[in-house]
């Protein structure tokens, strides 16, 4: 067998995908003109599916920010903070990541996925067990298969499968280590966090949350689903990403935990790569102020997403279980899907198309991500555009109702 | 739930059976990925039900070493033992 045989299976989905038009998973973005439009194959696009759910990735003091940091710090670390130093902005960004979440310690990674892969593989020795939700993000999943410990999936969102499994191991050595997630990345749900912490707790596991969906999103002060469920004090670990809410790039945890810092001498995704641009921290730093400023954006965030939901139920789409910054619309299969996703770009309207392999139980999704920066002139488009083809294909009833969106 | 060793076997031959729908033959010699054609999710749902099925905990990180379904009663067995 040669080298990249073993990729034909791989090679022949991303044809069959591709035999419908566009690719995609080649999106050629020619300009991007604001948080919520692009130019995509000569044609200005809504863009519905960038994660970018406070719209911050334009916001004038996030550019500033990062302008002023460029000119005085440069483009670039060139190194790892354990080699080249910590600069200003690495110690403030972790100073007001502790203070914004009201913990002892912050450490910040240069991605999300970093965060998630350094922390599970470092903190789990190879007697201890990583408890992980069966649609965990692939980053969890990585990060449990570079780590030595033994690792148990229990059902997704599951309390009483998560508690029958804690049970099983309560008699093995070892740590007991539980990963969540805040928003489910795929479907928009989220996980009953009160009652799965609670869980954790009685059999002495340790908890660490992913909020990289719902920082931003979710609670008072946008701190997410921990805040929104008032167990923060109980999450020993909380990690994050700056990518989505926050517009940038990075990502972090933070902790309460005394012993903290040794991760920083520990972990090699901390260790061994370049630590983040001075500029992108800088941005991240204002759009962390702009969102402690601006509590209005969490609320337009959570008003589009209403509509948009309940838009899509109305016009008969089988969507996620719950109103969530992500609108997952369910097709009947990946063929269907790729159709439908090919005419939404043909109508400018620009979603992420998830195949069956990336979604939980096998569904096809058009999953839409909405942002505090969408009018609601446009969620309207999105959603007369979605009926358009919905009807076209067959997949809703012919004449369907009009949106009630006003 | 309580099984000894020389159930385990047959236990998971017919468990697999049952997961792929009896469609292919399952033996000691079956080879998990190979001859069920299973991916990765699907590797790890069996999993999860035949911890279910043996009341134990299989670390999803021992998969890489599992080829046959003889080994993986074997794991079983092994982990009943504690
Ligand atoms: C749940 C979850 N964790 C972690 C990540 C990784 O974030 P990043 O884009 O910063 O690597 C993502 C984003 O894709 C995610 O959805």
């Amino acid at each position: 067998m040669a080298l990249f045989d073993k990729f034909a299976p791989l090679l022949k989905h991303y044809a069959d995908v591709n035999a419908a038009g566009h690719n995609p998973f080649k999106v050629n973005i020619e300009q991007v003109l604001s948080p919520t439009e692009a130019m995509v194959n000569g044609r200005e696009t809504l863009l519905v599916g960038t994660n970018n759910y406070l719209g911050l990735t334009f916001e004038p003091e996030c550019i500033e920010a990062a302008i002023d940091a460029l000119r005085r710090e440069g483009t670039g670390t060139t190194g790892s903070r354990v080699a080249n130093g910590s600069y200003e902005q690495h110690r403030r960004l972790e100073e007001e990541l502790a203070d914004f979440f009201g913990r002892k310690s912050a450490m910040v990674f240069s991605t999300g996925h970093h965060a998630n892969l350094g922390l599970l593989s470092t903190l789990a020795g190879p007697h201890d067990h990583l408890v992980i939700d069966a649609d965990s993000h692939a980053s969890i999943y990585d990060g449990c298969k570079l780590s030595s410990a033994q690792v148990t999936r229990f059902k997704h969102n599951n309390p009483a499968d998560l508690d029958k499994r804690l049970g099983r191991l309560a008699s093995l050595p070892g740590e007991k280590i539980v990963v969540l997630e805040g928003i489910y990345s795929m479907l928009g749900d989220r996980a009953p966090l009160k009652e799965m912490v609670a869980i954790c707790k009685r059999h002495g596991a340790y908890v660490v949350v992913d909020e990289a969906h719902s920082l931003g999103v979710l609670g008072r002060h946008g701190r997410g689903l921990c805040e929104e469920a008032e167990v923060e004090d109980q999450v020993d670990f909380i990690v994050g990403t700056f990518s989505k809410s926050l517009g940038a790039v990075g990502g972090f945890i933070v902790s309460n935990h005394p012993e903290f810092d040794v991760l920083r001498v520990a972990c090699r995704t901390y260790k061994f790569t370049a630590s983040l641009p001075p500029s992108v921290m800088a941005s991240v730093r204002a759009a962390l102020g702009v969102m402690r400023k601006k509590p209005e954006l969490r609320l337009r965030l959570k008003a589009n997403s209403k509509l948009l939901y309940d838009g899509m139920v109305a016009l008969g789409f089988q969507v996620g279980p719950e109103v969530s910054p992500v609108v997952a619309v369910h097709l009947p299969n990946l063929e269907m899907g790729v159709r439908f996703w090919n005419m939404l770009l043909e109508s400018g309207v620009y979603v992420n198309l998830a195949p069956p392999q990336a979604t939980p139980n096998g569904v096809t999704l058009l999953r839409c991500s909405v942002c505090a920066a969408h009018t609601k002139e446009q969620l309207v488009r999105i959603l007369d555009v979605f009926q358009a083809i919905g009807t076209e294909l067959g997949l809703l009833q012919a004449p369907a109702r009009r949106v009630a969106a006003q | 739930m309580s099984v000894t060793d020389d159930e385990i076997l047959p236990a998971v031959i017919a468990a697999l059976e049952e997961a792929t729908q009896h469609k292919v033959p399952v033996t000691p010699a079956t080879v998990l990925r190979q001859d069920l054609n299973l991916d990765s999710l699907a590797e790890m749902d069996l999993i999860m039900a035949l911890e279910d099925r043996f009341d134990v905990s299989i670390s999803i990180n021992h998969l890489p070493e599992i080829d046959t379904v003889a080994e993986l009663a074997a794991m079983i067995a092994k982990m009943k033992k504690g």
